[in-house]
């Protein structure tokens, strides 16, 4: 256990001394107060004289400002957090020699990966709590309301769930710098896999749909069903896809389906039409919790992979 | 007492192999308490990769290991606590420095932080670093490098040491430092040592007992007496390690 707790301070020292970790935080601190300044400054000119709507705080978040809004920012960008503070972390190590140094004293190896996995983690979760207090505060003061209990409740939830899909990402990086050797192949992959789940799986999702069930011309609500089926079933193998998916329910009450219009069934779209009341939070959460569940999942598997090769792997330098 | 008692290190048929590659070929050895072991032979003959399969960090193929005892294939974490490793090529975290860098090894191997201080103060100064405690290791040279290895073993003050290489790169002043300083280990501490090294001069001096490493099998073991007699005969008293050494060296 103490060897766990000797790695973990020092990864944790790391991270925070690194200019990596400056660059990023910086860079993300600045686009996250960008977008929600600009969100800010329109609610505050639309509610001009107006009562204020319900949940009026939370649209701070899920509001787009320029380009993004907050939720879409993170769940675009965030994965690069996670990838760009664990891609170098276990062959940078076996590189210069210092891996088989620190696993010929008295620590089980998995100190190792678990120490630099949960100093990551605490990594992730700092900037995200700070980045998210520094957007209440912003909005406290610009549009001068107080989130009510509930609108805490669903920010913290937000917050969870984006730790534990960064930290997911965090694993497929550790999991790279574990099966390549030399640093710039795992960016490289890094790379790769984040672009592959960003962009391919959306375009890719449509464009198989498109071709397993081909336009019929005319708007054929049938084929229009199939398509956008198939197209979330792939989407859905993108953990792009379930963070957004999971976390557009939580910050948004309104919202009472993860899935498209297209495939609501009719009771769905009876319930969305006449009863247009928010969701309480545990209906919200109980939508999401199997987004939730398989986002842990995931990351379990990442990690047990990585556990798994790391244990066997042969430790000699180079 | 019994000889056996003193035994610290000892293999049977120890054995690796690399993807279809003979590395270690039943190699069989034993080192006695405050001994200092020498490893002789040419690059790649296996000798790193018995150190590894001591520590517990490279599973042996087969064969039979005992450090005080303990198998390191079975307890690595207890045998790593015993030996302090010096590796061919120290590798050191470049943002640390001295201090830091020795603490962090302190921590790992759980030493109280006081004790750590004074040890670490006091290796500073055996091995003549003090000037550059807080200096970047990345700014190292490399003999400073070695240094600061040697130091990390007087912080962690081991029963059993490892030294792979230890005056590769050293000045000719900083290699008889090193050698005055291993031989204080064993008089003083009763450390046990194999020592690795290509350096004969330095491993004539120091060991009493070697082993010739060649292409993974140890073709001799014993006192150079003993190993001289082996390939001259009786008749030459006048020798050299380095002569002995190329004789086997030429004849396998
Ligand atoms: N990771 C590895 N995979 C495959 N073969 C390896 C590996 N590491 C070492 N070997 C092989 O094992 C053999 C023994 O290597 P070892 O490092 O033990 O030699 P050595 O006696 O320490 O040599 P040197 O004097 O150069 O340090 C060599 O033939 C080497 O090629
Ligand atoms: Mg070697």
């Amino acid at each position: 256990m103490h060897g766990l707790k000797v790695i973990f301070k020092k990864e944790l020292a790391d991270h925070f001394s690194s200019y990596r970790f400056i660059i990023l935080f910086s860079l993300i601190g600045m686009v996250s107060l960008i977008i929600s300044y600009m969100v800010g400054l329109t609610i505050k000119n639309e509610l001009q004289g107006i009562a204020k709507p319900k949940f009026v705080f939370l649209m701070l978040f899920i509001s787009q400002g320029g380009l993004f809004s907050f939720v879409q920012f993170v769940a675009f960008f965030g994965p690069l957090i996670g990838l760009i503070l664990g891609f170098d972390l276990i062959n940078r190590e076996r590189n210069e020699g210092t891996l088989s140094r620190i696993l010929s004293q008295p620590i089980y190896r998995d100190a190792v990966i678990n120490g630099k996995f949960l100093a990551g983690v605490t990594t992730i979760s700092i900037m995200m709590v700070s980045i998210i207090l520094v957007i209440t505060g912003l909005g406290l003061k610009m549009i001068g309301v107080i989130p009510g209990v509930e609108e805490l409740c669903r920010i913290f939830l937000y917050l969870i769930i984006s730790i534990i899909y960064i930290s997911f990402w965090l694993g497929v990086a550790i999991l790279f710098s574990i099966l390549f050797r030399s640093v710039t192949t795992s960016a490289l992959a890094v790379l790769a896999a984040w672009i592959f789940f960003s962009f391919f799986i959306p375009l890719g999702a449509n464009i198989i749909a498109k071709a397993y069930v081909p336009d019929t011309g005319g708007e054929n609500p049938e084929v229009l069903i199939r398509q956008a089926s198939i197209q979330r079933a792939i989407s859905l193998s993108s953990p792009i896809i379930l963070y957004s998916d999971a976390t557009a329910t939580i910050i948004d009450p309104t919202r009472k389906t993860t899935r498209s219009f297209v495939l609501m069934g009719p009771f769905e779209k009876i319930s969305q039409e006449r009863f247009s009341g928010p969701l309480t939070i545990d209906q919200s959460l109980l939508i999401v919790l199997p987004y939730i569940i398989t986002l842990i999942a995931i990351t379990v598997v990442c990690f047990s992979i990585s556990y798994t090769v790391f244990m066997r792997q042969e430790i000699r330098s180079a | 007492m019994n000889m056996e008692e003193h035994v610290i290190i000892e293999t049977e048929g120890l054995t690796k192999i690399y993807n279809g590659q003979i590395a270690v070929d039943h190699v069989s050895f034993k080192v006695m308490k405050g001994e200092v072991f020498g490893f002789l032979g040419p690059n790649g003959a296996g000798k790193t990769t018995i150190l590894l399969m001591l520590l517990g960090l490279t599973e042996p193929t087969s064969g039979k290991v005992r450090v005080m005892d303990i198998d390191p294939t079975r307890d690595a974490i207890k045998v790593k606590g015993l030996i302090g490793y010096m590796p061919e090529n120290m590798g050191f975290y470049n943002d640390l420095d001295a201090i830091q860098t020795l603490r962090f090894m302190a921590d790992l191997n759980g030493i109280p932080g006081k004790i750590a201080d004074e040890r670490i103060e006091r290796a500073l100064k055996i091995v003549g670093l003090e000037g550059d405690a807080i200096k970047r290791v990345g700014a190292y040279s490399r003999g400073m490098r070695q240094r600061l290895g040697l130091a990390e073993l007087l912080v962690k003050e081991p029963k059993v040491a490892f030294l792979d290489e230890p005056t590769l790169g050293l000045d000719p002043d900083a290699t008889n430092r090193i050698i005055e300083l291993i031989e204080n280990f064993t008089r003083e501490k009763e450390m046990t040592i194999i020592l690795c090294s290509h350096f004969l001069e330095m491993v004539q001096r120091l060991c009493k007992r070697m082993g010739i490493m060649i292409k993974g099998r140890m073709v001799a073991q014993g006192t150079m007496d003993a190993l001289a007699r082996e390939k001259f005969g009786l008749d030459q008293n006048e020798y050299t390690l380095e002569e002995i050494y190329m004789k086997y060296f030429q004849e396998t």
